[in-house]
């Protein structure tokens, strides 16, 4: 029961991880209609700016700030140069963008630092809390994705800036028409997104360790954690998210292995395409005409 | 002295599909007007136009300063309030949070206040219905919701698209009541699109005929009214 308990928590930990990533997806997925293949090796490269920081002496804490502040100007930047000038072609033209994007991130961070595996620290202390069940990383990781998770819902429900940027996403017609700057809501989509995925990259850094492939499993997860929730749905994602890390430390202890965890995320990407699309909470959409 | 509102030769395509063959017309501060004419006629197209939201040719100007080649979101900043073809809610939102959403270029916060409590009193319905997922309204309501959203821009100028259409005879009626007000007591001045033309001429000052993308007939809507050509074709009798 002891070591059972240890593998939940274990698995709110990471889950909370993928949750933050899943999050991002499915921020960009409601503006565009597209997944962002390129969402984790963003915050790969917003993770590796945290380290040359932390490497150059800055305390942590400053350090994740202006990560944080990094990697929304990054996803700004990638929205306006990149991702714009595409934004009216056909589906498959914006997925190989997005691919493409994978790849030169991923390259150009193996280009700067190497590929070589580096330690990234924790903030947290090392003693384990709750009598040894969770290790003070797994707990603040929780505490950080918490944290992260009602700042958002406190913006995007109680700020103008915020229901703006969710009428953009709805109906970008009539935001225009009320004069909300479309295409400035969906760079600070991107923006927003990139933070909050560079968030969950430091945040799993110490676990996983830094390396330039470092985000591939924790993308998968948060693919499952997405469409699990119903890809449109950001709550949903957030719960797909806790549940898909627990699901993979509870079978990958228990049941199937180490070997096989992501496994358990691709049968349940197959699983929820198959047999319920929208997932647990895909909004069953209300419209009276 | 220019007109409030100045069409001239306004072209319009949907790709390489030509709906406006040079649209002339004009309006003065405080009136309103109307466009007739039957279905694909060029109406919205119009509509749309002035609030560049379809490529055009041709010059807009507004209150003495050019539109065409503005993008929607600057057109709004100047005061011009479009209530779409469709009533374009954000069906997701809440009604409340819509009628915030008109007011969104608007800094005055306290006056946005009572704006709310004013459009709330010309439709109580929406009132009652303010913590509702705006796409659970019905047909009428979301029109009430797309005037009101306009209404909390507190435009110059409303740009109306077949308010009428979809709604019950009595709602129409009770919707055009509160335009004429709104018209008279806040001078908006109002561009209308209809196909009910009777409804329309009833609340105008001056009309417009457009057929296939170019104005055919112009006049007050007493002239108009009185037309033959209109009276058969679009009046009925």
């Amino acid at each position: 029961m002891e070591a059972f308990l240890h593998q939940v928590l274990a698995g709110l930990a990471t889950g909370g991880i993928y949750a933050s990533l899943a999050l991002a997806l499915v921020m960009i997925y409601q503006a565009t209609h597209l997944v962002n293949f390129a969402q984790g090796e963003m915050a790969m490269f917003a993770t590796y700016f945290a380290w040359s920081l932390i490497n150059a002496g800055m305390p942590y804490w400053p350090a994740f700030l202006l990560t944080v502040v990094f990697a929304f100007f990054l996803g700004v930047v990638i929205e306006r140069v990149i991702i714009r000038p595409v934004e009216n072609s056909p589906v498959l033209a914006v997925v190989v963008v997005f691919i493409a994007l994978l790849v030169i991130l991923n390259s150009v961070t193996g280009w700067i630092f190497s590929y070589t595996i580096k330690t990234f620290p924790s903030p947290f202390p090392a003693e384990p809390i709750f009598g040894s069940y969770i290790t003070s990383h797994q707990g603040g990781a929780i505490g950080v994705t918490l944290v992260v998770l009602l700042l958002l819902y406190l913006f995007f429900r109680f700020t103008p800036l915020g229901l703006a940027m969710r009428a953009a996403a709805q109906n970008p017609e009539s935001a225009r028409l009320v004069g909300i700057r479309v295409g400035w809501m969906l760079a600070l989509g991107w923006g927003l997104a990139a933070a909050i995925g560079g968030v969950a990259g430091m945040m799993v850094a110490p676990i996983v360790f830094l390396d330039p492939n470092m985000m591939g499993g924790v993308l998968l997860y948060a693919f499952a954690a997405a469409l699990v929730g119903g890809i449109d749905n950001p709550a949903g994602a957030v719960f797909g998210g806790f549940l898909v890390g627990v699901l993979e430390n509870v079978l990958g202890a228990f049941v199937i292995g180490n070997e096989l965890k992501l496994a358990v995320a691709l049968v349940l990407i197959i699983g929820v395409l198959v047999v319920k699309p929208s997932g647990f909470f895909g909004k069953v959409l209300v419209t009276r005409v | 002295m220019a007109a409030f509102l100045e069409v001239a030769k306004l072209h319009a395509a949907y790709g390489p599909t030509r709906v406006l063959h040079g649209i002339d017309f004009s309006m003065d501060e405080g009136t309103i007007t109307t466009l007739l004419g039957a279905n694909g006629a060029g109406k919205t197209t119009t509509l749309r136009a002035l609030c560049g939201m379809v490529k055009t040719q041709g010059q807009v100007s507004f209150a003495g300063e050019r539109l065409d080649g503005k993008a929607t979101e600057d057109i709004v900043r100047k005061g011009i309030a479009h209530v779409p073809d469709g009533r374009g809610t954000f069906v997701n939102l809440t009604t409340e949070e819509n009628l915030r959403l008109g007011a969104y270029t608007r800094k005055d916060r306290d006056a946005v206040e009572s704006d709310l409590e004013r459009v709330f009193g010309y439709f109580p319905r929406l009132k009652e219905r303010r913590e509702q997922q705006a796409g659970t309204l019905s047909g009428g309501e979301q029109q009430m919701l797309a005037v009101s959203r306009a209404l909390m821009l507190r435009p110059r100028l409303m740009l109306l698209d077949e308010p009428s259409f979809g709604l019950a005879p009595l709602i129409v009626r009770e919707l055009f009541e509160i335009l004429r007000t709104v018209n008279e007591k806040e001078k908006v001045s109002m561009l209308v699109v209809e196909q009910n033309a009777a409804m329309a001429l009833e609340l105008a000052d001056h009309a417009y005929l457009i057929e296939t993308g170019r104005v055919v007939l112009s006049g007050t809507a007493r002239e108009i009214k009185r037309n033959d050509a209109v009276r058969r074709s679009y009046l009925g009798y």
